[in-house]
């Protein structure tokens, strides 16, 4: 791929077409090197020497020592991890916590694209975009505040409602059974609009012919649905599926340690929070270690499975 | 495009505007309600019930919040980590993504590869603990800007951003006279103001929420960003706010809680609207493959 088509201005006499030797390129090319520096030690320090440190996972980690010094023990940490009684729980949890998010969050951007892109009125449209949109930008933490102070049973509004009603308050946030339930609707109310953007990009690409042909020969609304606008975006939808799939153990870090509280451990406790209270709040540094190793080899291969299956189903796939 | 007049069509077309009304409204609806109670009157919230709209006007949640330094100041270090790391994002990304956009640079493919796997697979959380400890940036600011400076997703996609760019534009620069650096800085950068307004944007937004980060590095509370605060007064209900604790009966809790909410998520909100036209763009960019 080398093909200068400029005279680099130190270097006017490399002469086109011709091998250039590496050092003549590194030296004409000494500004972009220069450029890429800070870059590269960015992600050699703060990435791949966290790499190398899941070796600690294999040691009694000793922060004194570092990860050089520290005596190893093998296999230890995961031996204890796999036979500890909260395995199952932290398995559970991550796993139902996953599938609830595909099949109850999952299909939602898709149904609101497809009713917006219903709608004609191009100024209400972008009215429900822009409104839509809005909870996206603010932080996890706003996103529990603000249930908290709605669904709270002490004069939460949605629990006087409720109360004026039925005459019975709901716990919503110390009850565990609706643990789950509130963290997709939260899921839900924070990012559905903007999952919509990608759906719109790839509907506004659909060719307006198409259903003017489609009306002629007589279809209705709903078969242009299904039989346009649903195979123009099933290349997206089956992209971002199996994106959601490969990122299957993240139930959404921030989200989940926020909303756990000591009564809600045993549905709420997942892999990564897991790795916080073991590794940060007792010093478990290796244990926890082994536990976040175990997390992202899982994760490693549900990514590179997932993208293999894209490939499978005839799609252009990630990587 | 002609619309059928059908009855069914006329249905479908009400239920659907309706739905979507619905939608929009459940998203913003909250919001109002926050900001409306943070300056009701305390009698007026004491009553209970939904108030979007306060009969009377009450500064009272925000004197009190602002009677003690803690809020100013877990404010001022929000604004301080997101101008100064939203510019030190910027910066880094563009002087890495530049270089890898050139296809003639030797490495180039190596690099690519190297920071797509970061994406794959990462070290995780407690390994690079240790790692932000031993360069000594814990309890510092630093510690929430320097070890996100770079997103792996945003350096490819701008990456691919500058290979569109025309080389011809950038060769006039060379042959003023311009090293690789200048031609960056005066005509690659200006060329690309919409991308780099785009990713300021996410960027700014992730530092202006960003939570965990100061939890798990930073001890030393008098250097909390908003969000940490957020979190101690309105989730774990921590009594107070500073020295004095809140039994004064003139202010609610809620109302306060209420007022906390809208400093965290005012000042982000008052930057949407301007870069709204960017970003439908910039999300589309990510959908462009390395």
């Amino acid at each position: 791929m080398r093909q200068d088509n400029y005279a680099p201005a130190g270097n006017p006499a490399i002469p086109k077409g011709k091998p250039v030797s590496l050092l003549r390129d590194l030296v004409r090319d000494k500004w972009l090197y220069l450029m890429l520096l800070p870059g590269i030690l960015y992600f050699f320090i703060f990435k791949y020497v966290p790499m190398y440190g899941v070796t600690m996972a294999f040691q009694d980690y000793r922060p004194h020592l570092g990860f050089l010094d520290s005596p190893w023990v093998g296999f230890k940490h995961f031996q204890r991890f796999f036979t500890e009684p909260q395995f199952g729980m932290l398995f559970r949890n991550t796993v139902i916590l996953a599938v609830y998010n595909l099949v109850f969050f999952f299909p939602l951007p898709i149904v609101l694209s497809l009713m917006l892109n219903e709608v004609r009125r191009a100024k209400f449209k972008s009215f429900v975009q822009t409104l839509v949109y809005i909870p996206h930008f603010v932080s996890w933490v706003v996103v529990v505040g603000i249930f908290y102070i709605l669904f709270t049973t002490e004069n939460g509004v949605l629990n006087e409602f409720l109360y004026a009603v039925t005459g019975k308050k709901i716990a919503f946030l110390l009850e565990p059974e609706w643990f789950r339930t509130m963290v997709i609707v939260q899921s839900i109310w924070k990012e559905v609009g903007w999952g919509t953007v990608i759906f719109l990009a790839a509907l506004a690409g659909v060719d307006l012919q198409q259903y003017e042909a489609a009306r002629i020969d007589g279809a209705g609304r709903w078969r242009q649905l299904w039989h346009i606008t649903l195979p123009a975006i099933r290349s997206t939808i089956v992209i971002l599926f199996i994106l959601r799939l490969g990122n299957f153990m993240d139930s959404g870090f921030e989200h989940i340690f926020l909303m756990l509280t000591p009564t809600n451990r045993e549905v709420g406790e997942v892999f990564d929070t897991y790795v916080y209270t073991k590794g940060m709040t007792q010093a478990q540094y290796s244990y926890s270690a082994a536990v976040g190793l175990f997390k992202s080899a899982i994760g490693l291969v549900l990514v590179l499975g997932s993208n293999w299956l894209a490939k499978k189903f005839g799609e252009e796939g990630i990587y | 495009m002609l619309q059928d007049k059908t009855i069914g069509n006329r249905l479908f077309d009400m239920f659907n505007y309706a739905v979507l009304l619905l939608m929009a409204l459940l998203c913003v609806l909250p919001f109002v309600y926050v900001l409306a109670v943070s300056f009701a009157s305390p009698a007026e919230v004491a009553k209970g019930g939904l108030i979007l709209w306060p009969k009377e006007w009450s500064l009272a949640s925000y004197r009190y919040i602002f009677s003690t330094d803690t809020l100013f100041r877990s404010l001022l270090v929000s604004i301080y980590i997101t101008v100064v790391g939203t510019f030190i994002n910027l910066l880094f990304t563009s002087l890495m993504a530049y270089p890898l956009a050139k296809p003639h640079l030797r490495g180039r493919q190596a690099i690519l590869l190297a920071v797509l796997f970061t994406m794959l697979f990462g070290g995780g959380m407690i390994p690079t603990y240790f790692v932000v400890k031993a360069l000594h940036l814990t309890n510092t600011l630093w510690s929430l800007m320097i070890p996100g400076a770079i997103s792996a997703f945003n350096l490819i996609v701008l990456k691919n951003f500058f290979q569109q760019i025309p080389d011809g534009l950038e060769d006039s620069a060379r042959i003023d006279g311009c090293n690789d650096v200048g031609v960056l800085f005066r005509i690659v950068l200006p060329l690309s103001l919409p991308a780099m307004a785009t990713f300021g944007l996410f960027y700014a937004v992730g530092h202006w929420n960003q939570f965990f980060n100061a939890i798990l590095y930073i001890n030393d509370n008098t250097k909390w960003p908003i969000q940490v605060l957020l979190r101690e007064i309105v989730i774990l209900a921590s009594s107070s706010i500073g020295d004095n604790s809140i039994d004064n009966t003139e202010i609610q809790p809620l109302t306060i809680r209420m007022a906390v909410i809208v400093f965290a998520t005012v000042p982000i909100l008052l930057v949407y609207p301007f870069l709204q036209k960017h970003f439908a763009k910039g999300v589309m960019l990510g959908s462009v493959k390395g």
